[in-house]
C-alpha cells in the first residue's frame, strides 16, 4: 500500500509543477455583454469582502499590539486607542527574554534546514541516480516512515533525548525531526527528472559521484532545494508540541512559538505586549511568502506533502 | 524502476560499475540512515515497548503487559472523550476547510484582479506560528473581545461566551482552524485549476456546458485527484490537532475540547505517565492508517485519474 500511496498522492502535484499552463482554468465568456460585466463586479465585491473579513482577525490584532494594556476589551471596541503605542513593541523585549527566544528560534530554523538540506539532497541523489542492490527495498523502508506523525514519535522521542543527554538543548531542537523521509523523497523525484546522460558525461571526464552531485546535479536543482528549504524554515520556526516537550529552561533554549505564551502569567494577561509578540512572529514567514508570491502556486504543488 | 539509459554497457562492467556504486550510494545514503534509525525507528520500537510499561516520568517501570491499553478503554475518563473530540473535530474541521479553500481556489479565477495578492492574503496563517494565530484568536473570542463587543454595541445581543460554552468552544476551535489552515488546499486546488486542459474545459463549453452544470460535470471530476490529494492530508492534519485547543481552550471546558494529541500530551509530560501516553499515540496512529487506507479504498468510486 504504501507505494501505491505516495504515487498517488504526489501524481497531480509533481505533474503539475513538470508542466505549467497558465491559466487553463475555466473562462468566464468573453462575449462583453452586460450580465458578463455585472458578474465579474460582483466576483471581485464578494472576493474583496472575503478578504477583509479574512484580515481581520491580524490587522486588529495589529492595532491592539498598539493600544495600552487596559483599552485592550474596551466597550464599544475600537480599532485605535487613546495613544498609538509603539513602545510596546519595544516594551516586549524588556517583559521577558524575548530576543533570546527570537535568536534561537532564528538559529534552530537555519540550522535545522541546513541539515534537512543535506541529508535530504545526498539521499535523495542515492535513490534518484545511483545503482545500488537493496535500493527500491530501503527507499519503500524510507516512504513507510514519512506515515509516522511527529505527534506519535514524541513520547519516546523523549527517552532518546534522555538517553543522549539532549533533554533542553539545541541539538534537541534541531535534530530529531530533521531527518524525516520527506526531503529525500522531494529530492529523488526531482533528480530523477533530470537527464541521465549528464552523469554518464561526467564520469567519461572523470569527475567521481561526489564531485558529480554537486557540480553538476544539485546546481540543476535549486528549485527543488528552494522549495525544501522554505518549507522546512518555517516548519521549524513555527514548530510548537516538540519545543513545548523538549525544552525546560525557556531563559536558554526557549523558541518563539512556546515564548510567546508566556505573557500570560499569574498576574493576568499581558495582550498588548502578547499581541506585539505575536506579530512579530509573524513578521520573518509572512515576508517569506509576500517575496516568494510568484512561486506560491507551482511550489505547493512540487512541495505537495510538504511543510506541515 | 529504470537504470541509466546508456545502451550498449557490456554486462561485466556494468556489475563492477554496480558494486561501485553500491559503495558510493552507502556513503550518500549513511547521514540519512542513522538519522531515520536513531530519530524513527528506534522511538516507533521504543514507543511499542514504552506502551507495555508502566512508565513514569521519574522512579521504577514495571512491565504492565496489556495493562495500558486496558486502562485506556475502560478505565481514564478523559481517553473517550478525547477519541469523540477528535472525530467531531475531524468531522467539522475537513468539510469546512475542503469547501472553503475549494469555492475561494474557483472564485480567484484569471480575470481576477490582483489575485496572486489574494492568495498570499489567504495563505499567510498557513505560515504564521500556529501559536501567535491563536492568541490572536483568543483574544478576538473573550467576552469582552472584538466579537462580542461589535456584537453589543452594534446590535445590542450579547453573544455566548465561546471559548467557555461547552458546545461553543468547539465550533470555535474548528473556526480558528479553518481560518489557519485552508489557504494550503486553497492552493494546492488553484495548482489544479491552473492544469486544466483546456480543450476538455473548451469543448464542455462548446457542447452548452456552463455555470454549475460545468462545475459539477466537468472541472470537478478533474479535480478530483487534487481533492482526494487534499482530504487525505486534512484528516491527518485533523487527527494531528493541537496547539488550536491546547492555547484556545486549554481543551475545556471540562474536556469538550481535548483532542487526542493533546491527551497524549498531558498523560505523557503533565502526569508523567509516559507508557499511558504512548500507548495512546498508538491508538492514534492506527487511526491515521486505518483512515488514510480506507480513503485509499474507497478512491476508485470518485477519484477520476487521465490515463
Amino acid at each position: 500500500m504504501s507505494t501505491d500511496r505516495t504515487e498517488v498522492l504526489t501524481a497531480p502535484p509533481l505533474a503539475a509543477a513538470a508542466d505549467p499552463v497558465p491559466d487553463a482554468g475555466p473562462r468566464p465568456r468573453r462575449d462583453g455583454s452586460g450580465t458578463g460585466r455585472v458578474r465579474l463586479v460582483l466576483a471581485h465585491v464578494g472576493i474583496v469582502l472575503a478578504a477583509a473579513l479574512f484580515a481581520l482577525p491580524l490587522v486588529y490584532a495589529f492595532f491592539s499590539a498598539l493600544k495600552p494594556n487596559n483599552e485592550m476589551f474596551s466597550m464599544p471596541p475600537t480599532l485605535v486607542g487613546s495613544e498609538v503605542r509603539w513602545s510596546n513593541f519595544a516594551d516586549v523585549f524588556a517583559y521577558g527574554p524575548f530576543a533570546t527566544y527570537i535568536g534561537n528560534s532564528f538559529f534552530v530554523a537555519v540550522a535545522g534546514t541546513l541539515v534537512v538540506l543535506a541529508v535530504s539532497t545526498t539521499a535523495g541523489y542515492a535513490f534518484g541516480r545511483l545503482r545500488w542492490k537493496g535500493r527500491d527495498v530501503v527507499f519503500v523502508l524510507f516512504l513507510v516512515t514519512l506515515m509516522v506523525p511527529q505527534e506519535v514519535l514524541v513520547v519516546p522521542m523523549f527517552i532518546v533525548m534522555q538517553w543522549f543527554g539532549w533533554v533542553d538543548s539545541y541539538q534537541s531542537l534541531i535534530f530529531p525531526f530533521a531527518f524525516t523521509a520527506f526531503g529525500t523523497f522531494l529530492m529523488r523525484q526531482f533528480f530523477r527528472g533530470i537527464p541521465f546522460e549528464l552523469d554518464e558525461a561526467a564520469r567519461v571526464d572523470g569527475a567521481g559521484p561526489f564531485r558529480t552531485f554537486w557540480q553538476i546535479i544539485l546546481p540543476l536543482a535549486t528549485s527543488a532545494v528552494a522549495v525544501l528549504a522554505v518549507f522546512t524554515f518555517m516548519a521549524f520556526w513555527n514548530s510548537y508540541l516538540w519545543p513545548l516537550i523538549t525544552v525546560v529552561d525557556y531563559q536558554s533554549h526557549g523558541t518563539l512559538p512556546i515564548g510567546l505564551a508566556t505573557f500570560s502569567g499569574q498576574n493576568g494577561t499581558r495582550w498588548d505586549l502578547q499581541m506585539a509578540a505575536a506579530i512579530i512572529s509573524m513578521v520573518p514567514t509572512t515576508i517569506i511568502v509576500i517575496a516568494l508570491q510568484k512561486h506560491l502556486v507551482k511550489g505547493i504543488a512540487t512541495a505537495g506533502l510538504g511543510g506541515r | 524502476m529504470t537504470t541509466t539509459s546508456t545502451a550498449g554497457t557490456r554486462r561485466s562492467s556494468r556489475s563492477r560499475l554496480s558494486r561501485v556504486e553500491s559503495r558510493q550510494a552507502l556513503g550518500f545514503m549513511s547521514p540519512a540512515l542513522v538519522g531515520l534509525a536513531l530519530f524513527t525507528i528506534v522511538p516507533v520500537g521504543l514507543s511499542i515497548v514504552m506502551s507495555l510499561f508502566h512508565w513514569p516520568a521519574f522512579g521504577e517501570r514495571s512491565f504492565a503487559g496489556l495493562g495500558n491499553y486496558v486502562a485506556l478503554f475502560t478505565q481514564n475518563p478523559d481517553f473517550w472523550p478525547a477519541l469523540r473530540n477528535s472525530a467531531v473535530f475531524a468531522l467539522l474541521y475537513v468539510p469546512l476547510n475542503l469547501v472553503v479553500a475549494l469555492s475561494l481556489a474557483l472564485a480567484l479565477g484569471p480575470r481576477i484582479r490582483g489575485r496572486a495578492a489574494f492568495r498570499v492574503l489567504f495563505f499567510i496563517p498557513v505560515v504564521t506560528p500556529i501559536v501567535a494565530n491563536a492568541l490572536v484568536w483568543k483574544m478576538l473570542l473573550q467576552p469582552q473581545g472584538l466579537f462580542n463587543g461589535i456584537s453589543v454595541s452594534v446590535f445590542g445581543v450579547e453573544l455566548p461566551n465561546f471559548l467557555a460554552d461547552q458546545n461553543w468552544a468547539m465550533v470555535m476551535v474548528v473556526v480558528m482552524s479553518v481560518w489557519q489552515g485552508m489557504g494550503y488546499n486553497m492552493l494546492i486546488f488553484s495548482a489544479a485549476l491552473e492544469q486544466l486542459p483546456a480543450p476538455v474545459v473548451e469543448a464542455a463549453r462548446i457542447d452548452g456546458a456552463q455555470g454549475w452544470r460545468m462545475l459539477r460535470s466537468v472541472v470537478l471530476p478533474m479535480l478530483s485527484p487534487s481533492i482526494f490529494f487534499a482530504t487525505v492530508m486534512t484528516v491527518i492534519t485533523a487527527l494531528q490537532v493541537f496547539a488550536q485547543p491546547q492555547l484556545l481552550t486549554g481543551g475545556g471546558p471540562g474536556n469538550s475540547t481535548l483532542p487526542l494529541v493533546q491527551f497524549i500530551y498531558n498523560q505523557g509530560f503533565k502526569f508523567q505517565d509516559l507508557g499511558l501516553a504512548a500507548a495512546a499515540a498508538w491508538v492514534l496512529f492506527v487511526l491515521i492508517i486505518g483512515l488514510t487506507a480506507f480513503q485509499f479504498r474507497a478512491q476508485k468510486r470518485w477519484v477520476h485519474y487521465e490515463h
